[in-house]
């Protein structure tokens, strides 16, 4: 008799790397579909051509560093669709090539595959490409032509809502919830991100600590420092009804528009980037909201999501140190002995 | 009642308590049994029997002559055939006792019930009788009951939780003993002067609530008081059974790192370690029989058996029915914690709770990956660890880091690999951790023990 000798515990959780990972593809489709909804034929073709490429690059790599196969993890299916969620529909295709290879061979493969990449790579490779073509990634459009339009450069081009707040072209709040707006694919649709963030909790796969603590900070900061803030109302005074609503218009207007919620919920929380503990969870998002406040205002960039979530990316290994806590049982007088 | 303090952490797994309406059944009838001379934590016993010694139940095979160790005496009746040295469970050697069984089951004539008129005389007896901590931990219990006069407890705590998946010994023990316990638990409260007693039970077993709260008021229509014996429901999460976590549930103490209950003042004992206590007054038969789980996918008749120790495993399995596949993976003790056994003659000791017979569906072994950051081995860590980052600094076997860690605090409950989606071997790899840790604290003291005598034999040592 042959037995199987090793080490407790012998009785395993269900859930796996490609499990989790499968979650985060499905909890992205209901954004994805809505991308495509908006923004035609071509946004299909700009995801498919992104998520292929990734796949294929990580499959290249692990090939030729001559390491195992890990495209079945999924992980690459992933940054995959993160990163067209994070492209503009009319970028030209080899972009999109050339993103995937930054994110799959320079930032992740580089620095020892899974787990070990200590920036996230659709995000690195959306900066990179915002200073490499910056043109190409900040023309926008909104879905005006026909559905089917495979065309990258006849398309309308249009300011993003958040280059437009406070002027008169700016789209109402109700577009920008359900997605009516300009922007890159997978952010437009504040719904259907909602949607998959509320899967994501629901499946355990992601807790709430960092979407509520970058959101929150966020929308705090708005509230008391923004255009029209608590402190200081543009009609005078916070005894109407109408500077109230001129108040929180502001916020959830900076809430729908950019990146934020698809950053917050899909982004700031990759495992792989952000701090290990609840105390360091939250000081990672209150580090985001912070940063994607100054830049939004103070900045000369519309867009601060990803700079945001990529400097507290490289911030994390030192909010892991300063958050480690205290065993069980340790108290103050022992700690030293 | 229920409990209001909840510690951070734990897992869910699958309770598969698939044995816990089976009534236990006695076993008899094994041809040998093989008594190790060391069932306990401590130094072992001296044998005191030679081959061709004649034994009875309950006849002193190995005697307690150093300080912390329990004596053991034969489960079975019948002949000494070999007094010899094997290699234990957990591949240490040992000596042990073969004993070839005459099939009669005398018990020995002097085993009768014990006299008890002081706090030394209970100390003595517990002793005499062979007891250690039946939960797993097997740690004396004579040291548990005496602790130094400065450190008395003032609640005795029940351990009533059994979270281990599969094991359903200690609920059986209630359902068909419960005098014996509740006599258990009295005698301790009286020799310690032991005001509160609080059994904990996991709210996923009501019956043992009720079963608990109906023998408590027998016991004020025979006596007319209410003992001070409380019954509180658990939350039901591994590990909650764990010392530190059940003191800390009932009574909001924490344990610090490195001390024992006892420095809380409390005492936590195991149900069937008070059920024994309660028998032993009564019969005065020393620890010979262990009431345990088989369970597993590859067994024909999972239950509960009350076997004699030093029985061997495979003739357990043999008699409680044997194997309807073969055998994957056989597990001592649960499947959390227990460890996995490559031979399956030992025999077994007086802390085994359960034995795991898996057979294939149960046996999988997911190859590891690597870590992802996921931080859910955090999250269900009761000890408040980071148990990836550990992981890591034992794989670059780096002593300091380790430290800086935390290392030493890890109780090895296994929540943490059990939680981990990349599958990685958390809790062998921070085993590994504490060796090195020790090792590195020896050989610092060693250095530091040397240079303080070279600095006092020549002053002048060139530096
Ligand atoms: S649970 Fe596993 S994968 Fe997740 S952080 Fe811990 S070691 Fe890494
Ligand atoms: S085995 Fe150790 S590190 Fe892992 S969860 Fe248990 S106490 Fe924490």
């Amino acid at each position: 008799m042959k037995l199987q000798v090793s080490h407790s515990p012998h009785v395993r959780d269900k859930a796996t790397t490609s499990s989790i990972m499968r979650d985060v593809i499905i909890a992205l489709l209901p954004a994805t579909f809505a991308g495509w909804y908006y923004f035609g034929v071509r946004a299909v073709f700009v995801t498919l051509l992104s998520i292929v490429s990734c796949i294929g690059f990580e499959y290249i790599c692990r090939k030729i560093m001559k390491r195992n196969n890990t495209i079945t993890d999924l992980s690459a299916a992933v940054t995959g669709l993160l990163l067209a969620m994070n492209l503009p529909v009319t970028i030209p295709f080899y972009m999109v090539i050339i993103g995937a290879c930054f994110a799959i061979v320079v930032v992740k493969q580089m620095f020892g595959g899974i787990g070990n990449n200590f920036v996230n790579p659709a995000i690195a490779a959306r900066i990179f490409l915002v200073i490499a073509f910056p043109k190409a990634m900040t023309s926008w459009t909104l879905h005006t032509g026909s559905w089917f339009s495979m065309k990258s450069v006849d398309a309308v081009s249009s300011a993003t809502p958040l280059t437009m707040v406070g002027t008169k072209e700016a789209p109402s709040l109700w577009d920008l919830f359900i997605g009516n707006k300009a922007g890159c694919i997978g952010e437009v649709c504040i719904l259907a991100l909602l949607i998959g963030g509320l899967y994501l909790l629901i499946r355990h796969v992601i807790r709430p600590w960092i979407p509520a603590a970058y959101i929150g900070t966020f929308l705090i900061l708005v509230l008391l420092f923004g255009h029209t803030n608590l402190l200081h109302a543009p009609s005078g005074d916070y005894t109407t009804l109408q500077a109230w609503t001129d108040l929180f218009y502001e916020a959830c207007y900076m809430l729908c528009s950019g990146g934020l919620v698809l950053g917050a919920i899909f982004m700031a929380t990759d495992y792989v980037t952000s701090p290990l503990t609840v105390k360091g969870k939250l000081l990672f998002g209150f580090g985001c909201g912070v940063l994607t406040f100054l830049i939004r205002y103070y900045g000369n960039m519309a867009e601060g999501v990803s700079f945001s979530i990529i400097l507290m990316n490289i911030l994390t290994p030192h909010i892991d140190d300063w958050t480690m806590g205290k065993p069980f049982g340790e108290v103050k007088e022992n700690a030293k002995a | 009642m229920r409990s209001l303090h909840a510690f951070a952490g734990g897992v869910h797994p699958l309770g598969n308590k698939n044995t816990d309406v089976l009534p236990s059944i006695h076993l008899h009838g094994f041809p040998e049994v093989e008594l190790l001379m060391q069932q306990h934590i401590g130094p072992p016993c001296t044998c005191v029997v030679k081959p061709g010694d004649h034994v009875d139940v309950g006849t002193l095979v190995g005697r307690a002559d150093k300080p912390m160790s329990v004596p053991i005496h034969s489960s079975i009746s019948g002949t000494v055939k070999e007094v010899h040295y094997v290699v234990s469970a957990n591949g240490a050697p040992v000596e042990a006792v073969r004993i070839e069984s005459d099939f009669k089951h005398s018990i020995n004539p002097f085993c009768r019930p014990p006299k008890i008129e002081s706090f030394e005389d209970f100390i003595q007896m517990i002793r005499d009788s062979g007891l250690v901590g039946l939960g797993g931990a097997a740690f004396p219990t004579y040291i548990k009951l005496n602790p130094p006069k400065n450190k008395m407890p003032d609640t005795l705590i029940v351990n009533a939780a059994e979270c281990e998946p599969y094991i359903t010994a200690d609920y059986r023990q209630i359902c068909e003993h419960p005098d014996d316990i509740i006599d258990g638990i009295i005698e301790v409260m009286k020799w310690l002067e032991i005001p509160k007693t609080i059994i904990g039970v996991e709210d996923n077993k009501p019956l043992v609530t009720r079963i608990f709260s109906h023998e408590l008021k027998k016991r004020v229509f025979k006596t007319g008081r209410h003992p001070d014996i409380e019954v509180r429901t658990l939350k039901t999460i591994y590990p909650q059974g764990a010392e530190k976590m059940l003191i800390y549930t009932l009574t909001g103490r924490k344990v610090p790192p490195g001390k024992l209950p006892i420095d809380v003042h409390t005492l936590v004992m195991n149900v069937s370690t008070l059920r024994f206590i309660g028998l032993y007054l009564k019969e005065g038969v020393p620890l010979t029989r262990k009431r345990m789980t088989l369970d597993g996918s590859a067994l024909n008749t999972p239950g509960n058996f009350i076997v004699p120790i030093g029985a061997r495993i495979q003739d357990i399995i043999a008699a409680a029915g044997g194997t309807r596949e073969e055998p994957k993976k056989i597990i001592m003790g649960g499947a959390m914690m227990g460890v996995a056994l490559d031979r399956i003659d030992h025999g077994i000791i007086k802390a085994n709770n359960a034995i795991l017979v898996f057979g294939s569906e149960e046996t999988t072994l997911p190859p590891e990956s690597p870590c992802i950051r996921c931080a859910r081995c955090v999250a269900s860590c009761p000890m408040d660890l980071i148990p990836c980052g550990i992981d890591k600094a034992s794989r670059l076997r780096d002593p300091a880091m380790l430290e800086k860690y935390h290392v030493m605090d890890c109780i090895e409950c296994g929540c943490c690999t059990y939680a981990c989606p990349s599958k990685r071997f958390l809790t062998q790899s921070i085993k590994n951790g504490k060796v090195m840790v020790r090792a590195e604290r020896a050989r610092a003291k060693q250095e530091e023990a040397l240079r303080a005598s070279s600095e006092q034999k020549g002053g002048s040592a060139p530096s």
